[in-house]
């Protein structure tokens, strides 16, 4: 594996140690203040605030609080929590003791996706020097009142499994199915405790925020998002990887970065995100706008867009957990219309009402799985209608 | 946000399957008490915690709902119930949506009506079968909400074919899968309600469906029967294994002689059938019908219910005194009751090493079945192998237990055929009887009208009141009047899930005739404390049988009753559908009802027990005629299975 990105990552230049050194020294309301200044974002996918995040899992008493790295990364079209954890896994690992500090939590988990497992080998390694080095454990940094340790819990292979109350459930040994919300796992989580879930790339920014402050990380990136933030392109391009970029770049600049200028389309945000044609390249990359968990998946003039969403429909009507009624069967019946569209048999009326079943799918499914799988779907009805309606023969 | 974290402990559903609970707190105005919310623009004040579900009901706003079920915990998977809460992106479910801030709600925009629409048309592409050739005609859920939302066409379609062999390895329970819209709520049932857990989701996506173990046939796995799945099943995908073809075909053979007990809980609850609300008792009405349906005799299930008693209840004494007097250390004690066939079949499998603890007094239903081949047959001088015999049960577990190989005692298959209220109430439709316009008439002799002891077994704590109402006075020669007014026996009744109870026996008197062969006198149990459990649900059931496990307080108990069913047989899987607490609180207030009005309310005092063991039974309770018919065996299954 060659993790390939642009230069150094920005998060990497802090050293070891400072951003937990400097995090400690600021005390548990500190942090919280400084991460929520920050405005730092979710960087999972769905961009919840992570200081709130704390701050209502700090809020909440309990005898008993988990700190959960997600590193399942199941979306497809994104490695770069693979690359993170590969190259600058202790900064993770500090994210997740700071995090715990902040919320009074001494227990925290990596969830590692079951296809990673090839890492824990070098995972394990790192906790162990981390012990070592009081880094881990009693008295993190020699202080009496902190003590925190992490474990690796290795997934079993369900995209699904990545929403972070199905991965709960999964971790108490549970199918891996999301669970109803309210109540949150900052209130409600790991055996249920308050639980904070962040995504790899969330918690390796902590450390540097702690070091430089929450000025340095709110002056990059736009109003509404803030910092830099990690991209896996793949697709048509010449120069496929991991990229780093502040926030509110366009698909356009990223395009002539990665080598993707004559891309037809671009699917930002992996299987569950918006495809935006290339008229709409001059749209922005960020919360506000475009936003994304980081995958960016780039489509070539001769691409078939029907067969791109039929691929993407296929990955959603295997991983739905299969619990709620809209997602289950949702899914399937969008197949089924891009299938029809295949042979050039589906009506526009039957068009028209499978794109209001993705409506409904989008309004009423329990979790972000189904409440995204019709994005694509949606999007190349409204971008490429011409292209996929009326055909006559399967397209190969 | 800052309640404390909530976590029940005891469910054993997976919390994806489960609510959130807060605990109302009730108290008005006080931070964390109430809150006022608005729904379709009215204004409500609630409990915070309280669901957008429940507070659209206080309100008489019906939002629809499928998944969700007022027995079990809350899952929140159909998404029927969706609505639209002001300020949120996606549709909330109204069941899993507890409110903790002021809310603005609409239950029926444009958004909701087609979110609705759609997963209706969704469920349908995938269920196949044709209403009016299903038991649940007219009681189905699915279809009561196809008509409410208009579905005039099969928008994705509707499968043509089945895709799933219907499963009838059960004697209890059949399985139609094709009918199944995996609303879970049989799942929920079996582990969270019942906590026996055989039911589960399998597979992922489109191809989740319900599956018992490795997908073993329901009849081969450690299902009870108590059919509490069927009970709250919205379609048809569960049913009892029906008989009434074989019934209709023993009536319908003049060379048969075909008798029917009926058992007071479908009596209380029949009538739920016929469109009365729950709570009227038609048990004479249904004399009638059932001769008029063309049955030979009709039998009241409570004269062996009162045997029971008698039985089960020498059976105690005499485990007590082999105990207490002669210091036997191999009797098992506490007793538990067997007359649950669900409940045997749970210590069976979950408990195997407590089968000694269980009464081998069989139960009411097995008892009378053996009588009829037996005693009956004499009496009348019929042959017995042209005898069949029916027994109208609220239970879908008594179809196992009549098949139990154990259960031939009388030469022959003691009951050949168990119904349950669902299928004797379209019996009598078939036949064009309106069962409530039915004048009223007796049950038949020489067992005829029984006492209130037996009527009360068809309620939680039932065999334990109709027990110590027998106990306490074969042994002290006082009345139970003289301590518990009206001999209502109040602390063991009740819907709450245990029940401890403590009595003193201040006074012994004499030993009555029917037990002077047994036990010289009773003086070892002057000043004696007998202590008493009763559960009702397996779940509950459990919950004691750790306890006793654990050496808790119920290790110490003499006697416990068990019911498998929550409520007990007036909850009982054959039971008209739907169910809910409120309905079974009807039903258990109409069976108390009747207890009241009975002249005789004591099983020892029933004339036609004791000129049963005068005629029949010579040595008396537990003697060697009655250990033969009216005893039985266990087996100890535990829960591995082939
Ligand atoms: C279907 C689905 C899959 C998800 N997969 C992941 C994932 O692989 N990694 C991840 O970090 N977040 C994933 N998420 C988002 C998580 O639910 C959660 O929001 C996130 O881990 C929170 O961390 P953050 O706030 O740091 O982004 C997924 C969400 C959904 C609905
Ligand atoms: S939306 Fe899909 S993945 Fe999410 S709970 Fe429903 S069925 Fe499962």
């Amino acid at each position: 594996m060659s993790p390939s990105h642009t230069g150094e990552l920005t998060f990497s230049t802090v050293k070891p140690r400072v951003g937990l050194q400097a995090a400690l020294d600021k005390g548990r309301a500190g942090i919280v203040a400084e991460v929520s200044g920050s405005g730092l974002k979710g960087r999972g996918g769905a961009g919840f605030p992570t200081g709130v995040k704390w701050n209502l899992a700090a809020a909440t008493v309990a005898d008993e609080k988990f700190v959960v790295c997600n590193a399942d990364e199941g979306e497809p079209g994104t490695f770069k929590d693979r690359v993170i954890l590969n190259r600058f896994a202790d900064l993770v690992f500090e994210g997740m003791i700071i995090a715990g500090y902040a919320i009074g939590a001494q227990k925290g988990i990596l969830y590692l996706r079951g296809e990673y497992s090839y890492l824990r080998k070098d995972l394990e390694k790192t906790l162990e020097r981390m012990r070592t080095e009081g880094m881990l454990g009693e008295r993190v940094l020699g202080r009496d009142d902190v003590s925190f340790d992490i474990e690796i819990f290795i997934g079993s292979g369900a995209y699904v499994c990545g929403e972070e109350t199905a991965l709960i459930e999964s971790l108490e040994g549970q199918r891996g199915e999301p669970r109803n919300r309210p109540p949150f796992p900052v209130n409600t989580g790991y055996k249920g405790r308050p639980t904070v879930v962040n995504n790899v790339e969330t918690l390796a920014w902590i450390p540097s925020i702690m070091a430089r402050g929450a000025d340095w990380f709110s002056s990059l990136g736009t109003d509404k998002s803030k910092g830099l933030k990690l991209f896996s392109v793949s697709g048509d391009v010449e120069r496929p990887g991991v990229y780093e970029f502040p926030w509110g770049l366009t698909i356009a600049d990223l395009m002539r970065e990665v080598g993707g200028e004559n891309a037809k389309a671009v699917q930002v945000g992996g299987a569950s995100g918006y495809i935006v044609p290339a008229r709409d390249f001059e749209r922005h990359i960020a919360f506000e706008d475009v936003p994304t968990g980081g995958a960016v998946i780039v489509f070539g003039p001769h691409r078939d867009m029907l067969q791109v969403v039929s691929n993407f429909m296929e990955f959603f009507v295997g991983e739905s957990c299969g619990q709620c009624t809209p997602c289950r069967e949702g899914n399937v019946k969008l197949l089924e219309g891009l299938r029809l569209l295949e042979e050039g048999r589906c009506s526009t009326r039957q068009m028209r009402e499978l794109c209001a079943l993705g409506e409904t799918m989008q309004q009423a499914s329990k979790c972000g799985l189904g409440q995204s799988s019709p994005n694509a779907f949606l999007s190349i009805v409204k971008h490429y209608g011409d292209e996929i309606m009326g055909r006559t023969d399967v397209i190969v | 946000m800052t309640d404390k974290p909530i976590l029940d402990d005891t469910s054993r559903a997976p919390v994806s399957q489960r609510g959130y609970v807060i605990e109302k707190s009730g108290m008005d105005d006080a931070i964390g008490g109430k809150v006022t919310i608005n729904i379709d623009g009215k204004d409500i004040k609630i409990p915070l915690g309280t669901t957008i579900l429940e507070a659209a009901r206080s309100l008489g706003i019906r939002i629809p709902t499928l998944c969700y079920h007022e027995d079990l915990c809350v899952a929140g998977v159909c998404r029927i119930c969706v609505v639209e809460v002001e300020g949120q992106r996606t549709l909330q479910a109204a069941c899993g949506y507890p409110v903790t801030a002021p809310i603005t709600v609409k239950t029926h925009t444009r958004r909701v009506r087609q979110a609705r629409r759609h997963i209706l048309d969704l469920m349908l592409s995938k269920h196949y079968g044709e209403c009016y050739a299903c038991f649940r005609n007219n009681n189905c859920e699915l279809q009561t909400l196809a008509k409410e939302y208009g579905v005039d066409f099969f928008r994705f379609g509707h499968p043509e074919k089945p895709l799933y062999a219907v499963d009838r390895s059960s004697p209890s329970v059949i399985r139609d899968m094709n009918k199944c819209i995996l609303c879970r709520r049989c799942v929920r049932t079996c582990i969270d309600l019942q906590e026996v857990g055989v039911l589960e989701g399998h597979g992922r996506g489109a191809d989740v469906e319900i599956q018992t173990f490795m997908n073993k046939p329901l009849g081969e796995v450690i299902c009870i029967n108590c059919g509490q799945c069927i009970n709250r099943c919205p379609t048809g995908a569960l049913r009892a294994n029906d008989p009434t073809d074989e019934v209709w075909a023993a009536i319908d053979n003049p060379d048969k002689h075909v008798v029917i007990q009926t058992a007071p809980s479908p009596r209380a609850a029949i009538g739920e059938n016929f469109g009365l609300e729950p709570g009227t008792a038609l048990t004479f009405e249904l004399n009638t019908a059932l001769r008029r349906c063309g049955f030979d005799r009709v039998f009241d299930t409570n004269f062996s219910a009162d045997l029971t008693i008698i039985e089960e209840g020498t059976e105690l004494l005499l485990r007590l005194y082999k105990a207490l007097v002669e210091k036997d250390a191999s009797i098992a004690l506490p007793q538990f009751t067997s007359c649950s066939p669900g409940w045997v079949k749970f210590l069976e499998h979950f408990y195997p090493e407590y089968v000694p603890n269980l009464s081998s007094a069989k139960s009411p239903q097995q008892m009378f079945g053996a009588l009829i081949k037996t005693y009956y047959a004499e009496l009348n001088k019929i042959d017995p192998k042209d005898i069949v015999t029916v027994a109208l049960m609220p239970c879908s577990a008594k179809k196992f237990e009549c098949n139990r190989p154990e259960m031939c005692d009388s030469g022959y298959k003691d009951v050949d055929y168990g119904l349950t209220t669902r299928e004797l109430a379209q019996m009598i439709s078939e036949t064009g009887i309106f069962l409530p316009d039915m004048p009223r008439s007796d049950f038949d002799d020489p067992f005829g009208t029984a006492t209130g002891s037996g009527v009360i077994f068809g309620a939680t704590g039932g065999v334990m009141e109709a027990a110590l109402r027998s106990v306490y006075e074969l042994v002290s020669g006082e009345r139970i009047e003289n301590i518990f007014e009206h001999a209502d026996i109040i602390p063991v009744r009740g819907f709450q899930g245990v029940k401890y109870v403590e009595l003193t026996l201040d006074k012994i008197g004499p030993v009555p005739d029917l037990l002077k062969p047994l036990v010289p006198n009773w003086d070892w149990l002057k000043g004696a404390t007998v202590k008493l459990g009763v559960a009702h649900g397996t779940a509950n059931a459990k919950r004691v049988m750790d306890d006793i496990k654990a050496g808790g307080k119920f290790s110490e108990c003499h006697f416990i009753e068990f019911m498998a069913c929550p409520g007990g047989c007036l909850g009982g899987g054959g039971q008209p559908i739907p169910t809910s607490p409120s309905i079974r609180e009807a039903r258990a207030k109409a069976i108390y009802a009747e207890d009241s009005v009975y002249e005789i309310r004591k099983s020892h005092e029933n004339p036609a027990v004791l000129k049963v063991y005068n005629e029949f039974l010579r040595e008396g309770p537990c003697g060697h005629k009655s250990h033969k018919l009216l005893h039985t065996s266990y087996i100890e299954r535990g829960k591995y299975i082939s």
